[in-house]
């Protein structure tokens, strides 16, 4: 059960191996992570290091083959599949790549879409908490606007006021940057470390250092195992733009 | 979820790609329309036979004179006359399951009055012939049983002939000849339109059968009896109680076949009826089969969706849908789809139908029940053609779907 002093994340020898065919591919090869209330991680590593399937643990989407894993004191491994959906709804923030936003819904109402699957009746007007996350992301003037209506940026800061609707405990984001220029990438980067600064706890997976440098921790990943795990002296993102304003707003 | 949230993100799904959901709904819309098209065309020929059933007048036993086969060499209906107007009295006196009876005597002749002439059916009938046929005066009165007695000439005229030989004024209170007899019109027949053979029944002069007998016909024997059950249920039971009667009255002993056949002009009818429901049946069924081909469109479009909808689904899941949220969001998809379909379907199916009673002039009748069970139908088909996509969308693993572009 969760209490003050228990870690968002605690993760023992994680395992998981995948068949591909007669081979048996190990991704992680026992991890341990612990990840404290209001840290801000960032996990690195190159493609096939193990940190994609390492993001779909920490997101309760994959099943670890074994080890444990306790999300805010809850004992994820013993859940069913609509136990862990109703976790992620209750607990976890997500931010994709790709934006992951709903085609030709609005941003209110791609903002208010995980409110539909709550099932502990947490909010009472999901449409004023859905306009108040927009806001908090600097949206507040494109609520009824379509995804193809926005930038790429706006697009992206949608989805995370998506992630921040439901106060998770854990906000995960898969490479948010990847599809943003650099300008944009520091605008986000800025966003998420503000949120942090308010007290929520941020795991970034990526594999470019400059969104690890707006990071307060790194951990870096190689075949499947935690090669480095070190706090670093983060750069403020919004200095950084204080310092290059935006030549084009986007 | 809630019902009203998931008819609500349907509503909205279907909305974002209106010229599709129109060309998925078209299929059940079709299906439906024919369904009900077909329906109302049968019920219509239905009500219309039923109509005509109780046009013949209320729960009517006919009896003819004649044996069926005497001596195995049938003379035909009526060779063998014994039918009088004393059996008809024996009747109306002995029997328990018979309302009334009346003898029918007829003859045709040439009508005249004030220049014009006719020719026309005199029917000679008793009084009660008015409550068999269910047949009202629409304007005089018919005759009264003093007037029966006393052999009076007078005569009550049916539509037709009204129009033939009165035209523009008041046949009431005129005189006619009947064969160079006055006559006294002292009524007119409300219109009862054609037989189901064609015949016009408004084409017909009702008068006293004791004067018929005397004044037209000159001899005793009657055409035929008609005779009322109390109830439908009770038909068969007069038919046979009238039969044995007949027999008694004709004092026919124990090895005579019958000399007069007793007659349920229902049977008849009712055959035209099962044949129509046969029909009607057989129609829907055919049509029944576009409103499943319409359902397969459905499936089709619904496991096009799905596809495309990979990453939606994966997202919705990633954000805490459960399977069964993700399975009800397409199911209720597929169910309204239909739904709207089947609605649109009725409405058209109920136009069609009215629209093509009044160009053919077929009696078409769409009844409420109709609309019903095809509604019901077209959300049997959501239902049924919705579950494999459904099923297929809520499978999906979540980090597929998530990766899927």
């Amino acid at each position: 059960m969760s209490d003050a002093v228990a870690p968002v994340v605690e993760l023992r020898d994680i395992r998981r191996d995948y068949a591909v065919g007669d081979a048996v591919v190990h991704a992680l090869r026992g991890i341990n992570l612990r990840i404290e209330r209001g840290e801000m991680v960032a996990i690195m590593g190159s493609s096939g290091s193990g940190k994609s399937t390492l993001m779909n643990t920490l997101g309760c989407l994959d099943h670890p083959t074994s080890g444990s894993f306790l999300l805010d004191g809850v004992a994820v491994e013993a859940l069913d599949d609509d136990a862990r959906a109703d976790l992620r709804n209750a607990k976890l923030g997500f931010v994709f790549q790709g934006f992951n936003l709903l085609a030709r819904t609005t941003a209110l109402e791609n903002v208010a879409l995980p409110m539909l699957y709550d099932r502990h009746a947490r909010f009472a007007d999901p449409d004023a908490r859905a306009r108040d996350a927009l806001s908090r992301v600097g949206l507040a003037d494109r609520l009824t606007h379509l995804p193809n209506e926005l930038s790429g940026g706006q697009q992206q800061r949608v989805a995370i006021a998506r992630a921040l609707v439901t106060e998770p405990k854990l906000l995960l984001a898969d490479e948010p940057t990847g599809n943003l220029d650099s300008h944009t990438t520091v605008e986000v980067m800025a966003l998420f470390q503000a949120l942090n600064d308010q007290g929520l706890t941020v795991v970034i997976v990526t594999h470019e250092d400059e969104v690890a440098a707006y990071c307060k921790r790194s951990v870096r990943l190689h075949d499947g195992e935690i090669v480095s795990d070190h706090p670093v002296v983060p750069k403020r993102a919004a200095d950084d733009l204080a310092r290059a304003p935006a030549v084009v707003s986007t | 979820m809630k019902a009203t949230r998931l008819i609500g993100l349907a509503l909205r799904s279907i909305r974002r790609n209106p010229g599709r959901s129109a060309l998925t709904m078209l299929g059940v819309v079709i299906g439906v329309a024919s369904v009900v098209v077909m329906v109302a065309i049968g019920a219509g020929a239905q009500a219309e036979i039923q109509a005509r059933i109780d046009n013949l007048g209320s729960n009517m036993v006919v009896i003819t004179p004649g044996a069926a086969t005497p001596g195995g060499v049938s003379g035909g209906a009526g060779s063998f006359n014994r039918l009088t107007t004393d059996d008809a009295a024996f009747i109306a006196r002995e029997a328990q399951l018979v309302s009334a009876v009346t003898p029918v005597v007829f003859t045709r002749t040439g009508i005249s009055a004030g220049g014009l002439n006719w020719r026309s059916t005199i029917y000679g009938v008793d009084t009660s012939y008015q409550q068999i046929r269910a047949w009202q005066t629409e304007s005089g009165r018919f005759f009264t049983t003093e007037e029966l007695k006393s052999n009076r000439k007078v005569c009550v005229l049916g539509a037709t002939v009204v129009k033939s030989i009165f035209p523009d004024q008041d046949p009431v209170g005129q005189t006619l000849r009947l064969r160079d007899v006055p006559f006294e019109v002292i009524g007119v027949l409300a219109t009862k339109g054609q037989t189901a053979e064609g015949t016009d029944q408004d084409d017909v002069i009702l008068a006293p059968f004791t004067t018929v007998q005397t004044r037209l016909a000159g001899h005793q024997f009657i055409a035929q009896l008609l005779a009322s059950a109390w109830s439908e249920s009770e038909i068969p039971a007069a038919m046979d109680e009238v039969r044995v009667l007949v027999r008694e009255s004709h004092g026919l002993g124990d090895r005579d076949p019958d000399d007069f056949q007793v007659k349920d002009q229902r049977q008849l009818a009712q055959a035209a009826q099962g044949t129509t429901q046969v029909m009607t049946m057989l129609l829907s069924a055919i049509a029944s089969v576009s409103l499943l081909v319409g359902g397969i469109g459905i499936m089709n479009i619904m496991l096009v969706s799905v596809t495309e909808r990979t990453q939606e689904i994966g997202v919705r899941r990633a954000l805490g849908a459960r399977r069964i949220d993700v399975l009800a969001q397409f199911l209720v998809e597929s169910i309204v789809l239909s739904g709207i379909g089947g609605l649109a379907g009725a409405a058209f199916g109920t136009g069609i139908a009215a629209g093509l009673g009044r160009l053919t002039g077929w009696a078409t009748v769409v009844e409420p029940s109709t609309l019903g069970i095809a509604m019901a139908f077209s959300v049997a088909v959501g239902v049924f053609f919705g579950w494999y996509p459904a099923r297929r969308a809520a499978a999906l693993d979540v980090i597929e779907a998530l990766r899927h572009q």
